[in-house]
C-alpha cells in the first residue's frame, strides 16, 4: 500500500499553506430552506481572495439564495432557514456566537436593483455604513465618501452635487452609488446580486470594468444569468442547477471545457 | 359605425355621472365653508381673540381661555398619543405576524370606531371620579382617541417603504432596531405626519369626551387638575343660548378659529417636517 511521505519539504508545506490561506470564503455543506422549498442543496465550494467568482445558472436555481446567505440576509425572511457552514478566514459565520451584524459590516452586498436611500442625499448615502456604525467625525467621513465614490468611479459625475438627493441620479448612477456605499464601510468581501440587469449596455461596462479593478484589493462574488458577463469579469465560475452545484473552476475552463453534460448545455444556450 | 356611437353616448353619461357625485358630495362641504366664513368673520376682531369668556347673553369679553384650553388639551393629548402610536404603528409593521400584533390589530380597529362619548365616560369613571374635572382626565380621553388613528397610519406608512430599502441598511451591517428608527422612518415620514394631523384634527373638534372630563369653564387655565375651557365646548355653549343675536355669532367666529387653528397647526408642522428631496 501506498505510504503518504509523514515530513513533507518545506516549500511543499508553504505551498500548500498559502494556497489554504487564499480561500476568503469556504462553503461546506450548506443547505437553504424558504418554509418547506429546499432551494440549496449541500452546496460546498471554496471562493479565492482578492479575484472575482461569479455564480451562474438558470433563473430559480439558487444563485441569489446562495449568495444571500453568504452574508446571512437569507434568514431575513420569514420561513427562511439554513445548515451547514460558511467559513470567513476559516471561522464559521453561522456559529452560535456569532452576531449577523458584524458579519455584514466585514461582507458587503450590492443589490439587483440600484437601493439608494431615497430620503439622503449622494453624501449621506455614502457616509450612511459609517454615521449609522457611530462615525461622527466629519473629515474621516468626507475622506471616505470621497475615496469610495472614486473608486466606484462616480466622483467626477457628482462631486458638484454631492448634496443633492441620491434618487436624482440616472439607474447607472445610482447603481455605482450603491457599490460606493457598500466600499465605504471597507468590507473584505463584495457580493453583487446581478448588480447590472436593470442597466444600459453602456453602463453595465463600466461597471464591469470597476468590479474588474475591485477585485485587486476585494474578494468579488457577483451572481449573474449573463453568461458572457460571466466570462468577461470572473476568474472563477460555478454553475448552480436545480440547488445544486453542478460545476466550479475556473472560468476559462468552464466556459471553453466544461466538464459537465449540463454546464455544456447551459453555456451553449440549449436551456435556461 | 353605429356602436361605436352608443359606446361613445355610454362613456359620456358615465363620466357625467362621476362628476355629478363629486358635485354632490362637495356641496355639504363648501357650504360649510362658505356659512363659516360669513359669519364668523365680523364676529372675530382682536379682543374676541384674547378675551375671557362672558356670561351668556352679555356683550363683550371673547373666547381667549377656550382657545388656550384647546391648545393645552390638545397638546397634551399629542404628548401622550403620538408616541405611543408611532412606536406601535411601527411594531406592527415591523413585526406584523407575532399574536400579540394580531390582538392589536383587531383591538385597534374596534377603537378606532369607539364613539367619542363611550371613551369619555372611561375617562370619567377612571380619573374623574377620583381628582374632579381636570385637564389630565381631558388629555388623556383624547389621546386614547388618538393612540388607534396615529397606529393605524403609521402601520400603513411603514408598509410602504420599500423591503430593498431595509435590506440596503441591513447589509450595511446596521442592526435591525437602527436599520428602523433611521432609514424606514425618514422614508415614511410623510405618511407618518399625515397620520398624526389627522388624529389631531380629529380630537380637536371633539365635544363629547371633553363634556365629561375637563367640563368646561370661562376662565383662564389655572391647573393641571382643573376644569378648563375649550373651543368645542364654548361652541357647544354658544348655540344653545337663548340669547340668539349676542352668543350664536360667538359660536360661529368660534368654529371658524378652530377651523383655522387646525389648518394652522398641520401648515406648521409640514413646514417643519417638509421633505429635502422631492
Amino acid at each position: 500500500m501506498y505510504k503518504r511521505e509523514t515530513s513533507l519539504p518545506t516549500e511543499a508545506i508553504n505551498i500548500l499553506v498559502s494556497e489554504q490561506m487564499s480561500y476568503k470564503i469556504e462553503i461546506e455543506g450548506l443547505n437553504a430552506w424558504f418554509g418547506n422549498n429546499h432551494v440549496l442543496k449541500d452546496v460546498n465550494m471554496k471562493i479565492k481572495e482578492r479575484a472575482v467568482t461569479a455564480i451562474i445558472g438558470p433563473s430559480g436555481c439558487g444563485k441569489t439564495t446562495l449568495i444571500r446567505c453568504l452574508n446571512r440576509m437569507h434568514e431575513l425572511v420569514a420561513g427562511a432557514r439554513v445548515s451547514g457552514k460558511v467559513l470567513l478566514d476559516g471561522e464559521n459565520i453561522y456559529g452560535n456566537d456569532i452576531d449577523p451584524v458584524t458579519v455584514r459590516r466585514r461582507i458587503g452586498m450590492v443589490f439587483q436593483k440600484p437601493n439608494p436611500f431615497p430620503m439622503m442625499s449622494i453624501y449621506d448615502n455614502v457616509a450612511a455604513g459609517l454615521k449609522l456604525n457611530g462615525v461622527n467625525d466629519k473629515r474621516r467621513l468626507d475622506a471616505a465618501v470621497e475615496k469610495s465614490l472614486r473608486m466606484a468611479i462616480l466622483w467626477d459625475e457628482v462631486k458638484d452635487d454631492i448634496n443633492k438627493s441620491g434618487a436624482s441620479l440616472s439607474g447607472g448612477q445610482q447603481q455605482r452609488l450603491c457599490i460606493a456605499r457598500a466600499l465605504a464601510v471597507e468590507p473584505e468581501v463584495l457580493l453583487m446580486d446581478e448588480p447590472c440587469s436593470a442597466l444600459d449596455p453602456a453602463a453595465t461596462t463600466k461597471i464591469e470594468g470597476l468590479i474588474r479593478t475591485l477585485s485587486q484589493d476585494y474578494t468579488v462574488v457577483i451572481v449573474t444569468h449573463n453568461m458572457q458577463q460571466a466570462a468577461r469579469v470572473s476568474d472563477f465560475t460555478a454553475f448552480l442547477y436545480l440547488g445544486e452545484l453542478v460545476e466550479y473552476g475556473d472560468t476559462k475552463s468552464i466556459f471553453e471545457n466544461p466538464k459537465n453534460e449540463l454546464t455544456e448545455n447551459y453555456i451553449t444556450g440549449k436551456f435556461g | 359605425m353605429n356602436r361605436y356611437i352608443t359606446r361613445r353616448i355610454k362613456n359620456r353619461i358615465m363620466v357625467s355621472l362621476t362628476y355629478l357625485a363629486l358635485v354632490i358630495a362637495l356641496i355639504p362641504l363648501i357650504s360649510i365653508l362658505i356659512e363659516t366664513m360669513l359669519r364668523g368673520v365680523p364676529a372675530i376682531n382682536l379682543q374676541f381673540i384674547t378675551e375671557r369668556i362672558p356670561p351668556l347673553g352679555q356683550p363683550g369679553g371673547g373666547i381667549g381661555p377656550a382657545i388656550q384650553g384647546t391648545l393645552i388639551v390638545v397638546g397634551i393629548a399629542s404628548l401622550i398619543g403620538v408616541p405611543i402610536g408611532v412606536l406601535s404603528g411601527i411594531s406592527l409593521a415591523e413585526y406584523p405576524e407575532t399574536k400579540l400584533a394580531l390582538a392589536a390589530r383587531f383591538l385597534n380597529d374596534v377603537s378606532t370606531n369607539m364613539p367619542s362619548i363611550v371613551i369619555g365616560i372611561f375617562g370619567w369613571t377612571l380619573i374623574v371620579v377620583v381628582t374632579g374635572w381636570s385637564v389630565i382626565a381631558g388629555a388623556f380621553a383624547l389621546a386614547i382617541m388618538m393612540i388607534p388613528i396615529v397606529t393605524r397610519t403609521t402601520e400603513e406608512a411603514v408598509k410602504l417603504v420599500p423591503q430593498s430599502t431595509r435590506e440596503a441598511a441591513i447589509a450595511l451591517g446596521v442592526p435591525r432596531w437602527k436599520t428602523t428608527i433611521t432609514v424606514v422612518l425618514s422614508s415614511a415620514k410623510k405618511g407618518i405626519i399625515t397620520g398624526i394631523l389627522l388624529s389631531i384634527a380629529r380630537i380637536s373638534g371633539e365635544t363629547a369626551p371633553l363634556l365629561l372630563t375637563i367640563l368646561g369653564s370661562r376662565f383662564w387655565f389655572s391647573g393641571f387638575t382643573e376644569p378648563t375651557a375649550a373651543l368645542p365646548l364654548a361652541i357647544f355653549n354658544f348655540s344653545k343660548s337663548p340669547y340668539s343675536s349676542i352668543d350664536w355669532p360667538r359660536a360661529w367666529g368660534a368654529s371658524l378659529i378652530l377651523i383655522l387653528m387646525i389648518l394652522g397647526i398641520s401648515v406648521v408642522v409640514r413646514y417643519f417636517t417638509r421633505e429635502k428631496y422631492v
